[in-house]
């Protein structure tokens, strides 16, 4: 237990500080959302109408930026043997990576997904399902991207070929979640959609983990 | 003690070594020399059970799962530029299991305390090795698996790890060492010939 709290330590501290992290992906998230206005037009109603749609593709963007990160430094400098021969398994040292990046990353985005949502004009009465969505939706982005960026692990270009990976995997919460809150704004349930999103983010968080394993190892031997 | 039996390991499709067998009792060291793309590292690896082999078999007496039982130290450091030696001396002798008394014995054996406010990113490239080094202080395990580890290290500092691998295995430990030179321990020689 208390290798995982270490890991955790570290990952979160790689994650969150020293050349990007959260405040890359929030700065990327922020120039999104002010592009929107400048490309559909910045009268209100209009912009009213794709606030929601437009703040959840612009999640779903911001969660791919730092997902090279995850595992690639670690490989290329030799940590990523020794997180391998560590006492938790190589399951463990990836679910764990998952967790923080969803801490440095997917939380920090959340919160600003209801704020732009609203900057945007989206009714003010699904911000806070907006912030609820973009937390369960996040950690699926992070679990999801993590399988990506395994995948990806010691090809040329692997960031490129990262979100080309896991882009269409996106799909999914991208549907729930637009379609969540554009139910609430129109006072209708909502409460199956956000249901989908937290079993969206549930299966990936139980299958990532191996996947990730599995190729991580793969790219080790 | 480790026991190698037939190990063939092979990268992409061609066989590096193939029947190689190996017993190291404790207490004694080997050293495993050879051309550049004999398969040294690659033997390392595969004992440390990150590279899996074609064919053989690989038992460290006492251990189960023989990850527990060993400390490899690659040509790489896996230390992060960014970090402190001290963060990255805390973190890695914890992953490792060390205990607080273990990484104050690594501190002072290894003479880090100079080292330790400072980010990885300016050592030299020996003392980021000694940095590394830390973890086999810090957390006593049976088999050390060294691959080229005195390269970096002046001769001052050679000797001190010479040391300290005198004083493992005194206490029973175990060495299996890849080196373009022989090393200044105890140790028998393993020739590893491309194709053998």
């Amino acid at each position: 237990m208390s290798a995982l709290i270490l890991l955790f330590r570290r990952e979160f501290g790689l994650a969150w500080g020293r050349g990007g992290g959260a405040v890359l992906a929030l700065a990327f998230f922020a120039s999104i959302t002010a592009l929107t206005p400048l490309t559909v037009g910045s009268e209100p109603e209009r912009l009213a109408a794709l606030a929601i749609g437009s703040s959840w593709l612009a999640l779903a963007l911001s969660n791919l930026l730092s997902l090279e990160r995850m595992f690639e430094r670690d490989f290329e400098d030799g940590a990523l043997d020794q997180l391998a021969l560590g006492p938790v398994g190589l399951v463990g040292v990836c679910a764990v990576k998952a967790l923080a990046q969803w801490v440095a990353v997917g939380l920090p985005l959340a919160v600003a997904a209801p704020i732009a949502a609203a900057a945007l004009g989206a009714p003010d009465a699904v911000l806070l399902l907006a912030l609820g969505a973009a937390v369960i939706g996040g950690l699926g982005f992070a679990f999801t991207g993590m399988m990506g960026a395994a995948l990806a692990l010691g090809s040329r270009r692997g960031g490129l070929l990262i979100a080309v990976v896991v882009l269409p995997l996106f799909a999914p919460p991208a549907i729930f979640g637009a379609g969540t809150l554009a139910a609430a704004a129109q006072g209708l349930p909502w409460a199956g959609g956000l249901a989908l999103i937290a079993a969206w983010t549930l299966f990936s968080a139980a299958i990532s983990p191996m996947v990730a394993a599995f190729s991580v190892r793969d790219a080790l031997g | 003690m480790l026991r190698v039996r037939d190990l063939t390991v092979a990268r992409g499709d061609r066989v590096l070594f193939s029947g190689l067998c190996v017993d190291l009792v404790p207490g004694t060291a080997r050293v495993v020399m050879g051309a550049n793309g004999a398969g040294k590292t690659s033997l390392l690896r595969a004992v440390a059970g990150l590279l899996r082999p074609l064919a053989g078999e690989i038992v460290l007496t006492g251990f189960e799962d023989r990850q527990a039982g060993l400390h490899l130290m690659g040509h790489q450091d896996g230390l992060k530029g960014g970090r402190t030696a001290a963060e990255e001396l805390a973190f890695w002798c914890g992953w490792a299991g060390a205990d607080p008394a273990g990484i104050e014995r690594a501190v002072e054996r290894l003479a880090l305390t100079p080292l330790l406010g400072l980010p990885v990113r300016v050592l030299s490239a020996g003392q980021k090795k000694r940095l590394a080094l830390a973890r086999l202080v810090a957390a006593p395990r049976p088999l050390w698996l060294l691959d080229e580890t005195l390269a970096p290290l002046d001769a001052g500092w050679r000797q001190t790890v010479a040391d300290l691998a005198q004083v493992h295995l005194a206490e029973g430990g175990m060495i299996l060492a890849a080196a373009h030179d022989p090393m200044p321990f105890e140790h028998q020689v393993l020739v590893l010939e491309a194709g053998q």
